[in-house]
């Protein structure tokens, strides 16, 4: 039987996986978008675990809230990811490097 | 639901109505009268200050089925946001026009983020600060890139993207382990649920809280999730740079005590030690990072992170007097932080940023009534008294001692002396070091006049600080 705790368990390996995307890719900025999206994911699942588990539909109404606002955020992110590439002709996550100190 | 309910909610309506406006009147406006958007949105933030007056209650009201408050501490930290938004509108105004970035946007988004402040503020529950909070972050990720051909702008836009969204996330997992603990989103009823049930306090309880302290030391900007600050103050244009200088600390605060305050008091001994230590760290990151600067906004970007360690160590205490000591503290530090912004953006004319601290050098000669008004400044972020940033570490100093840690009140002291060295540098260029650059200073009557308002009201504040201070304990107590 599938209980509240494999569903935790994934929500968090979801997490972590997201967090380790951040730190260790050098490269793309596109995948860094991707790890965003992919931990909100994470605290969905979670949200929606715990609403099934206590049964309250809180956690659910939070989970349309959190997929707008992801939505909103992916734009602003890819329209600040244009910016970026029309004034460097890059994307490498290595060569955001002007700002130091 | 009923008629009620929308009165005590005017304010954010209020302003949402009036954003819808000001992008209105902005679309029929050409660049040339590009101005009058400007004068809308200052009459848009009268009115809101008027309307927060206006249904500013007593006593604590709960609406929107506990969702969203208004007490008196909403109302006075409404007010100030509405006030320090409306001081970065007008100090930007000229130095956008000479830099040709004079867009409409740039107030649309100013009153966008200052909507989400004021959610902040008013939120009882941990769905309302989200929303506010995202609503504010959102507008300031487009600020910072507003410039769009300036590579810094970018690179700063982008990093600060990516970390911002990383600490949204840290603080939903908080979130929803706290939800899955106690069963509620609403702050009083997530704390009934806590003193009730004691069994509850308990591991996952406070996983959630680590995650939830982790996200809100990120917006904050505090050591070691600082990262995203100093880059950010450098990368944004100026005015960008004084907007997320000011308000939205006070809006970081009223995170603060809504979620660990009103939430989750009841956990007080549990997030006091991870509330210190990050303190700490910031107190002691912040000011000796900043002597390394050269670049005068990167280095008060440091500086606040030294000044946000001062105010989560007020929290760190617990008491009345350490909370009401953190509301004094944010809310002076910001009438000088957005001074010493404004004094860049008046150093600065078209083509050139006043970005550096040689820039300050000679300014006594140039014009010795703003290097006076630029050493009141700097003379209160150091804390020397009679100045208000004195009596802003004196508050929070001895809440700590009051609360019995000693050994912690004299390194906040040590550390204000290490901070006081790099303000000082700058009086000192102004006032002993030949200027390298002659130009006479360009600003309209009213900046300077506003300008002035602000540096003099460090001092005023500072020469009778018992009227605010006792304004922060009634509203905290």
């Amino acid at each position: 039987m599938i209980g509240l705790e494999h569903y935790l368990t994934l929500a968090a390996m979801l997490f972590v996986l997201s967090i380790a995307g951040i730190v260790v890719n050098r490269r793309n900025l596109i995948l860094l978008l991707m790890c965003i999206e992919l931990m909100l994911l994470a605290v969905n699942f979670n949200f929606i675990a715990f609403s099934r588990y206590l049964g309250d539909e809180t956690g659910q109404v939070f989970v349309f809230f959190i997929l707008t606002v992801a939505a909103a955020e992916a734009a602003i992110g890819l329209a600040i990811l244009v910016v970026l590439f029309r004034n460097r002709r890059s994307i490498a996550v290595q060569e955001l490097n002007t700002l130091k100190g | 639901m009923n008629m009620m309910d929308y009165m005590v909610a005017a304010p954010e309506m209020v302003l949402l109505g009036l954003i819808c406006l000001v992008l209105i009147a902005d679309l029929f406006t050409d660049d040339e009268h590009r101005v009058r958007t400007f004068w809308i949105s200052i009459l848009a933030l009268v009115a809101i200050f008027f309307v927060i007056d206006g249904t500013a209650t007593e006593s604590r009201t709960v609406i929107f089925s506990g969702s969203y408050v208004s007490d008196p501490l909403s109302q006075i930290l409404k007010m100030a946001a509405v006030i320090f938004v409306g001081i970065t509108f007008l100090y930007s105004r000229d130095y956008l026009r000479a830099n040709e970035i004079h867009k409409g946007e740039f107030y649309l988004l100013g009153l966008i983020g200052l909507l989400g402040m004021m959610i902040m503020m008013s939120a009882n529950s941990m769905l309302t600060v989200y929303l506010g909070l995202e609503t504010l972050a959102l507008s300031l990720y487009a600020l910072v890139a507003i410039d769009r051909n300036n590579v810094t702008s970018a690179e700063a836009a982008m990093k600060y993207f990516i970390l911002g969204a990383i600490a949204s996330g840290c603080l939903l997992y908080g979130i929803s382990w706290v939800y899955g603990v106690t069963g509620s989103l609403q702050f009083h009823e997530i704390a009934a649920a806590i003193s009730t049930d004691p069994s509850l306090n308990n591991l996952p309880l406070w996983f959630g809280l680590a995650f939830l302290i982790v996200g809100i030391a990120f917006k904050f900007g505090a050591v070691p999730f600082h990262m995203w600050l100093p880059d950010v103050y450098q990368g944004a244009r100026t005015p960008v740079t004084l907007y997320i200088a000011s308000a939205p600390k006070l809006a970081a605060l009223a995170l603060f005590l809504r979620i660990l305050v009103d939430g989750l008091g009841v956990l007080h001994d549990t997030w006091a030690a991870m509330i210190m230590v990050i303190g700490v760290l910031s107190l002691l990151v912040g000011n000796f990072a900043a002597i390394a600067q050269s670049n005068i906004k990167r280095m008060l970007g440091y500086s606040t992170i030294a000044h946000v360690g001062f105010i989560l160590l007020a929290f760190f205490c617990g008491t009345e007097q350490g909370n009401a000591a953190a509301l004094f503290y944010t809310l002076t530090y910001v009438v000088a932080a957005a001074g010493a912004f404004g004094m860049i953006i008046l150093l600065s004319r078209r083509g050139y940023d006043a970005e550096n601290l040689a820039d300050f050098k000679g300014l006594n000669a140039r014009s010795p009534w703003f290097a006076l008004m630029m050493m009141f400044l700097m003379f209160s972020m150091a804390g020397v008294p009679p100045f208000v940033g004195f009596f802003g570490k004196l508050n929070v100093i001895s809440a700590v001692i009051d609360s019995g840690y000693t050994g912690l009140a004299v390194l906040m002291v040590l550390a204000s002396v290490v901070g006081a060295y790099y303000y000082l540098r700058v009086i000192w260029y102004m006032y002993f070091e030949e200027a390298e650059d002659q130009a006479v200073l360009q600003a309209s009557t009213d900046t300077r006049l506003v300008l002035s308002l602000n540096s003099v009201a460090v001092l005023a504040l500072g020469i009778v600080p018992g009227w605010l201070l006792a304004l922060c304990i009634q509203i905290l107590g």
